[in-house]
C-alpha cells in the first residue's frame, strides 16, 4: 500500500499519533536541554564569541577611518582619484584629519593601521601631525615640505585601503602580497614568509604525523594483544606524559638533546663523535620534530588502539588457515581494518601539530618555529588583525583537510577512543 | 580409552600433550587417528582441551610433546598457512573490509589462481551452499546462518583435504543450527573431504559425527561412534555428559563375567552390566537412561530385580511423559515414557516397582 493511502494514526481519544508523541516527549528534551545549558553557555561564550570576535578583526580595522572623517568623505566623493598625484583637495582633507590626530592623540592609531600595509608610516604621521596645525595653503607643497613620503602612491593607496572599515588587506599581507607604488603585488622572494611558514608547518606536520604512526603502531598493537596485566603497565606508560606538564617535558628534551646535554655528553664519551664536533638537536627542526613526536605520540597511539582491541584474532588466523603468510595477513586482513584508527590518529595529530605553539617556542630556536608561533609574534605586537587573519587561513585549511577527510574515509568511521 | 595410531590414518595425533604454563597439561598424552573422509567430533565441556587440540592441527598452538601427522607426514613444525587445511571459525571470522567475493577469492588469490579459474571456483563454492546471489554483499549485511554459509564456502573453497571447525554452529538459533547440521553433514558425504568438528552440544556431535571423542580433563574418555557413545558409555563422565542419565551409587555384591549385582547405598539389589570394576566390593556408579526405565512388569525380563519407587512429579511434554521418581533415597530418578494412546497414567504419590534390562544399567566408576 503507498504511503499516501494509509489514514493518519491517532490515539485512542482521536489525536493525531504524531502530536501526541511529540506532547509526551517535549519534557524530558526541555530536561535534557536545561541540563546542557550551562555547558552549551560555556562554550558559546567562552569559545565561539572569541573565535567570531577574532574573524572579524581579520577583515575589520577601524584605526584609521574612524580619526580621519575629512579624508574618508573625500575618498568617497572622489572614488577614481589617481594615488601617483593626489589633488589639493585631497591634501587638505588630509592636513585637517592630521590637525585633528594631534588634538584627539589618535595619531598612533591611525599611522599603525596605515603601517600594516606601509612600512615606516608611524613616525610620518606623529611629525605630520605635529605640523600639522601650522601648516598654510597650498597645502600639498606645504607638507611634501614637511615629508617628501607624504607624496608616494603606496601610501595614498594604504589610506584609500584604510578608509574603508572592512578590508582584505590583512589576508593580502598574510599571502605574502604587498602595497606598491602601483598597487597590491608579490613580495620578493626574500620577503614571502607567510606563505613559507604555512609550508612548511604543514610539511613537518605530516611529517610528525608519520613518524608518530610508524611509532604509534607497533605499540597500539601490543596493547591490544598483550594479556591484560602487561598491557595495563604499558597503557600506564603511553598515557604518563599525558599527566606530565608539558613544560617539564619539553625541558626534559632540552635536558637531553641541547649541545652540553646528556645524548651528546654520552655520544663524545663513548667516543662517536669530537667534543667540537658535538650535534645541534636543540633549539632547531630537529628539536622541533623530536618534542613534538613525544608529545603528540599518545594522540595516535589512543586511537589505534581502540580499534586494534575490538578486532578479533580469529581474523588474522583465519587468513593464516586459508593460505596467506604473515605478511599477506598484516597487508590485506589487519591493516585495512586499522584504517579508521590510522585515520583518526593521523587527522588528530596532524591538526594539532598544525596549530602547535609551545613546544616550537621552547625548543624550536630560529629555524624550528612554525605558523603558530607567527600568530603568537603579531599578537604580541599588537597586529590583531594581521594575527587573525593568519589564523582564519590555518582555520580554513583545516577546515578544508576535514572535509577531504569526510569524502575520502568518512567522518562517521572516526574512532577516537 | 586411546586406540593405538593407525598408519594409515589420514590425521594421527601421537603421544602429544600441551602446557601454557609449565605447570599443568591443558592436553595429556593424546593418543588419536582420523581416518581419510571420516566426519569426526571432539565434544567436551569448556577447558577440556579440545579446542586446543583443534588449534594444535591448525598450526597455532604448538605440542609441547609428541608429534601431530597429517597424511602421514609430521606437521609440528609447518606454519599455519602451508598445512592447507580449511578452518570455519565459531564467529566466521569473514573480513568485515571485503565482500562476500573477495572473501572467498582471499584464499584462491594467495595461491596464485588466475582470474577466470577463480571466478569458476567462487561460483561453485556458493551455489555448493546455496548462496550464489550474495558474492556482491558485505558480511554485515548477511544473517548470522547466511554468515555461517559463507565461512563453509570460504573454508572449502581451495578445496582442502582436511576441515576443522570450532563450534561454528555456536551463535545460531536452535532451529537454523539443527537445519546447519544436516547442510554441513550433507556436504561432507558430497565432497568426500575429512572433517573435525568441535562443539560441546552432544546433539550436535551425535547427529552429525562417524566418530565422536569425548574429552575432559585433557584426556579422551571415550571414542566411539554416536549409538555406542550413547548406549555404551565407558565411565560415569561419558554417561554423565552425554544425554540424561540417573546414576544410582552403590557396592559391587556379587559379579559373573559382566553380569553384577549391585547393592545400593540403601539396601536394595539391582542387576547391572559390569564395565569398569575389577571386583567384589568395589564402589561403583550405576547408570541407566531415563528411556530405558520400565515400571510395567511385562516388560522387564523375566526374574529382573525391582526396586520400589514413589512418583514425586510427572511433567508432560507432549511426545514424551517424564516422571521424577523416589528410588532409593534420591528423589530425582527420571523415567521417560512415550506419551502414546493407551499409557497408563500415572499422579504424584503413587507407588511403583521400576526395574530395567540387566544391559541397560551399566556399573561405572564410582
Amino acid at each position: 500500500m503507498a504511503d499516501a493511502a494509509e489514514p493518519l494514526l491517532t490515539t485512542a481519544d482521536g489525536r493525531p499519533l504524531r502530536a501526541a508523541l511529540t506532547a509526551a516527549q517535549s519534557r524530558a528534551k526541555r530536561r535534557a536541554f536545561l541540563l546542557v545549558l550551562p555547558l552549551l553557555l560555556f562554550v558559546l561564550l567562552t569559545f565561539l564569541v572569541p573565535i567570531i570576535y577574532m574573524l572579524m578583526r581579520s577583515a575589520e580595522h577601524d584605526g584609521f577611518a574612524a580619526s580621519a572623517p575629512a579624508l574618508v568623505e573625500w575618498f568617497g566623493a572622489n572614488p577614481g582619484f589617481d594615488p601617483a598625484n593626489p589633488p589639493e583637495a585631497a591634501y587638505a582633507a588630509l592636513v585637517q584629519d592630521l590637525a585633528r590626530m594631534q588634538v584627539e592623540k589618535t595619531t598612533g592609531m591611525a599611522g599603525t593601521r596605515i603601517n600594516y600595509s606601509v612600512p615606516g608610516t608611524i613616525s610620518l604621521f606623529k611629525k605630520g601631525a605635529r605640523e600639522a596645525a601650522d601648516l598654510t595653503p597650498p597645502y600639498k607643497e606645504a607638507l611634501l615640505a614637511v615629508d617628501a613620503d607624504w607624496g608616494k602612491p603606496a601610501l595614498w593607496r594604504g589610506m584609500l585601503s584604510a578608509s574603508d572599515v572592512y578590508t582584505p588587506e590583512f589576508y593580502l599581507v598574510a599571502s605574502d602580497m604587498k602595497l606598491t607604488d602601483d598597487g597590491w603585488a608579490r613580495g620578493q622572494d626574500n620577503e614571502r614568509i607567510y606563505l613559507y611558514l604555512f609550508g612548511k608547518t604543514f610539511l613537518i606536520s605530516a611529517l610528525i604525523t608519520v613518524i608518530c604512526l610508524l611509532l604509534a603502531f607497533p605499540v597500539a598493537h601490543l596493547l591490544a594483544t598483550l594479556p591484560m596485566s602487561k598491557s595495563a603497565l604499558l597503557m600506564i606508560l603511553v598515557l604518563l606524559p599525558f599527566w606530565t606538564s608539558l613544560l617539564v617535558r619539553t625541558t626534559a628534551w632540552i635536558v637531553l638533546l641541547q649541545e652540553q646535554g646528556v645524548v651528546n655528553n654520552l655520544l663524545v664519551s663513548v667516543g662517536l663523535i669530537d667534543d667540537d664536533g658535538r650535534l645541534s638537536m636543540m633549539y632547531n627542526m630537529t628539536g622541533t620534530i623530536v618534542a613534538m613526536t613525544h608529545v603528540l605520540l599518545p594522540f595516535m597511539i589512543l586511537p589505534l588502539y581502540s580499534v586494534m582491541r575490538v578486532i578479533p584474532p580469529s581474523y588474522a588466523r583465519a587468513a593464516r588457515s586459508l593460505g596467506a603468510t604473515s605478511w599477506t595477513t598484516f597487508r590485506r586482513v589487519y591493516l585495512p581494518q586499522t584504517l579508521p584508527g590510522i585515520a583518526a590518529g593521523s587527522l588528530l595529530v596532524f591538526i594539532l601539530a598544525v596549530g602547535y605553539y609551545i613546544t616550537p617556542a621552547l625548543v624550536g630556536g630560529a629555524d624550528g618555529q612554525l605558523i603558530s608561533n607567527l600568530i603568537s609574534f603579531h599578537m604580541t605586537k599588537s597586529n590583531w588583525s594581521l594575527a587573525a587573519a593568519i589564523a582564519a587561513m590555518l582555520l580554513a585549511a583545516i577546515l578544508l583537510l576535514y572535509w577531504v577527510y569526510d569524502r575520502l574515509i568518512g567522518i562517521d568511521r572516526l574512532k577516537f577512543g | 580409552m586411546t586406540i593405538e595410531p593407525r598408519n594409515d590414518a589420514f590425521v594421527a595425533f601421537e603421544h602429544v600433550q600441551k602446557s601454557y604454563d609449565g605447570v599443568t597439561l591443558v592436553v595429556k598424552d593424546l593418543n588419536l587417528s582420523i581416518g581419510k573422509g571420516e566426519f569426526l567430533t571432539m565434544l567436551g565441556p569448556s577447558g577440556s582441551g579440545k579446542t586446543t587440540c583443534l588449534m594444535m592441527l591448525a598450526g597455532f598452538e604448538t605440542a609441547t610433546h609428541g608429534e601431530i601427522k597429517l597424511d602421514g607426514v609430521n606437521i609440528n613444525q609447518v606454519p599455519p598457512h602451508k598445512r592447507g587445511i580449511g578452518m570455519v571459525f565459531q564467529n566466521y571470522a569473514l573480513f568485515p573490509h571485503m565482500t562476500v567475493g573477495e572473501n572467498l577469492a582471499f584464499p584462491l588469490e594467495v595461491r596464485g589462481m588466475g582470474k577466470s579459474e577463480r571466478e569458476a571456483k567462487i561460483k561453485r563454492a556458493l551455489d555448493m551452499v546455496q548462496m550464489g546471489a550474495f558474492a556482491n554483499r558485505r558480511p554485515a549485511q548477511l544473517s548470522g546462518g547466511q554468515q555461517q554459509r559463507i565461512a563453509l564456502a570460504r573454508a572449502l573453497v581451495f578445496d582442502p583435504k582436511l576441515v576443522l571447525m570450532d563450534e561454528p554452529l555456536g551463535a545460531l538459533d536452535k532451529q537454523l543450527r539443527e537445519h546447519m547440521q544436516f547442510e554441513i553433514k550433507h556436504l561432507h558425504e558430497n565432497l568426500g573431504i575429512t572433517v573435525v568438528y568441535v562443539t560441546h552440544d552432544q546433539g550436535e556431535a551425535l547427529t552429525m559425527s562417524d566418530r565422536v571423542a569425548v574429552f575432559n580433563d585433557g584426556r579422551i574418555q571415550q571414542l566411539a561412534p554416536p549409538a555406542d557413545l550413547y548406549e555404551r558409555p565407558d565411565n560415569s563422565f561419558v554417561a554423565q555428559f552425554i544425554g540424561e542419565n540417573n546414576k544410582l551409587p552403590g557396592t559391587i555384591e556379587e559379579l559373573d563375567g559382566d553380569k553384577a549385582l549391585v547393592r545400593l547405598g540403601t539396601g536394595e539389589l539391582i542387576d547391572a552390566t559390569a564395565v569398569n570394576v575389577k571386583q567384589k566390593g568395589d564402589k561403583t556408579l550405576v547408570s541407566i537412561r531415563p528411556e530405558r526405565v520400565e515400571f510395567k512388569p511385562e516388560m522387564m525380563p523375566p526374574g529382573a530385580h525391582t526396586i520400589e519407587a514413589e512418583v514425586v512429579e510427572m511433567i508432560y511434554m507432549g511426545d514424551i511423559l517424564r516422571a521424577v521418581l523416589k528410588v532409593a533415597g534420591s528423589d530425582d530418578f527420571v523415567m521417560k515414557m512415550r506419551n502414546t494412546l493407551g499409557q497408563t497414567k500415572l499422579s504424584p504419590g503413587q507407588k511403583i516397582k521400576v526395574g530395567w534390562h540387566p544391559q541397560d544399567a551399566r556399573a561405572l566408576d564410582p
